[in-house]
């Protein structure tokens, strides 16, 4: 069973910027309990671009497809046997991160 | 248990039909949560245990009038309802060849025997209380598959409407299925958290049952209040050594014991007020005897969690036989004790009443007003503040507050109580 495992980033209340070294350390540990799928950090929302082909035209469109105060920093992918699995890793993540975690099946 | 066989039966082995409709009635209410629990395990998907267990119920209620009440009445409902889930999923088969699992299509294995499965009703009670649902989807959902009722009964329990019951519980059944909530105790680790979990899904229920709200509804629902001491009783059935699982079910049983005197002519009736003759003495003994369990157990350095004191406090209660006679230093005492595991505004309520009893309504009066800012909506809070002002004498003040405490009200019985101490103050 996998999980799209979303690190969300608050823009009003954001969290420690010093986790990088915990997050390897946790990453290393994800690996070696056999859960580790894909991880990846992303840009902030500046960065992002739109694009919107369902029309005659495709419209691009500079910035994030919706605006909030929240925020998607980074992603993981785990592969965990079932959702308490799933819960217990990122009751972690979230402590090393220093930000909320979502967790969500894949179909 | 098999129901006698009517005298005029022409069938030999037909059964009047009250007696059949009895043991169908006794059958749900013993081994409804059983069943549904084997068949999760068996086909690993709560909807189709749901059903088949349904179905079961429904041939039960066309086939013993006619053909006499099964000698084992769960083997037969466990035999009847694996047919129909396995019809079902060869149904689906058909239609969807990922669901082609022969195993699955072939198991004629026989029934477990009772007794080895009682853990599957564990496993649904944790699966339905999962903390990754919101609290009325486990209400809901707990009523549903381990309580056994049906969803008009849920929604008119609970004052929803049928479709939005429906809806919640099968959003919670696929987000189950989706996100995989696994089906099975949790580890000794988690068990605690996850205890707790469960016991407040059911003491909502109780509470809701308790002092119900919406106008339209009688102040007391004791449908829902025997439907919670019922899953409570089978909780401690399930883990007799859970210190708060006792906790719970006496506080239930304690409190369930008033119900009669709690309502007179349409006014709830205060603890100080109630005719205590019509208490129930048998629940209260079982709650005392359940107590008193947990004190030998805190003696012997276990603390207790807060149904626990919770439950000492009615115990204490429970054995005055006037209001007089309370031992109101040891009410104290307990809710210092609570407010160490739960230190909540509420709770610090709570205690100043019984400081008042012990110390004085002055004394009860300045521990109640600090809690203003956070309290301010709370009915009881004003309610308290009312009573204390009274004594106190200052009357002008305690009108203003017993009319804050009725707006703030779901309760009928006990808006009328108010009203009538309201106008008591002048």
């Amino acid at each position: 069973m996998q999980y799209l495992v979303s690190v969300i980033d608050d823009k009003t209340n954001p969290g420690r910027d010093d986790r990088e070294p915990l997050i390897s350390a946790f990453n290393e540990r994800l690996v070696a309990d056999g859960h580790w799928v894909f991880a990846g950090g992303l840009a902030a929302t500046d960065a992002a671009t739109v694009v919107d082909n369902r029309g005659e035209q495709p419209i691009v469109t500079d910035g994030p497809f919706v605006e909030s105060k929240e925020f998607l920093a980074g992603v993981w992918i785990w592969e965990a046997p079932d959702l308490d699995v799933a819960l217990a890793l990122a009751t972690e993540a979230s402590q090393v991160c220093c930000r909320k975690i979502e967790v969500r099946p894949f179909l | 248990m098999t129901a006698a066989v009517h005298p005029d039966a022409v069938h030999p082995d037909a059964v009047h039909p009250d007696d059949a409709a009895a043991a169908v009635a006794r059958a749900h209410r013993d081994e409804w949560a059983r069943l549904v629990g084997t068949l999760t395990r068996r086909f690993g998907d709560l909807d189709v245990a749901e059903e088949a267990a349904a179905e079961a119920f429904a041939a039960a209620v066309a086939r013993w009038p006619a053909d006499g009440v099964p000698r084992n009445p769960a083997a037969w409902l466990t035999t009847t309802a694996q047919r129909r889930a396995l019809d079902r999923l060869r149904r689906e088969s058909k239609r969807d060849a990922r669901h082609q699992e022969a195993r699955m299509l072939h198991d004629d294995t026989p029934p477990e025997p009772l007794g080895a499965v009682d853990d599957d009703r564990l496993r649904l009670i944790f699966t339905c209380c999962h903390p990754a649902l919101a609290m009325p989807s486990r209400v809901a959902l707990t009523l549903r598959l381990v309580g056994g009722l049906t969803v008009p009964e849920i929604a008119s329990a609970l004052l929803a409407q049928e479709a939005a019951v429906g809806q919640r519980i099968t959003r919670a059944k696929t987000k189950i299925k989706a996100a995989r909530i696994p089906y099975r105790v949790p580890s000794a680790e988690d068990l605690p958290a996850r205890v707790t979990g469960v016991l407040a899904v059911l003491y909502l229920v109780f509470n809701e049952g308790y002092l119900a709200s919406g106008s339209g509804t009688d102040p007391v629902r004791q449908d829902l209040t025997a439907e919670a001491i019922r899953l409570a009783r089978l909780l401690h059935d399930l883990l007799p050594d859970d210190g708060e699982v006792t906790g719970l079910l006496a506080l239930m049983l304690l409190t369930e014991a008033r119900r009669e005197a709690r309502v007179a002519g349409g006014e709830l009736v205060t603890l100080d007020e109630q005719d205590r003759t019509g208490w129930d003495a048998d629940l209260i003994a079982e709650g005392h005897r359940l107590v008193r369990e947990r004190l030998v157990a805190a003696a012997a350095g276990t603390p207790p969690g807060r149904y626990q004191v919770l439950a000492a406090i009615n115990a204490v209660h429970t054995s005055a036989r006037d209001v007089r006679e309370t031992d109101w230093s040891q009410v104290v005492a307990l809710y210092d004790q609570l407010a160490v595991v739960d230190p909540s505004p509420v709770v610090a309520l709570n205690r100043a009443i019984a400081v008042a009893e012990l110390d004085g309504p002055d004394v009860g009066l300045a521990l109640v007003e600090p809690l203003a800012a956070a309290l301010d909506d709370y009915h009881a809070y004003h309610a308290t503040r009312a009573d204390l002002l009274r004594r106190c004498g200052r009357d002008a003040e305690a009108r203003d507050a017993y009319d804050r405490a009725v707006a703030l009200t779901g309760n009928t019985a006990e808006a009328a109580a108010l009203r009538r101490r309201r106008d008591a103050a002048r």
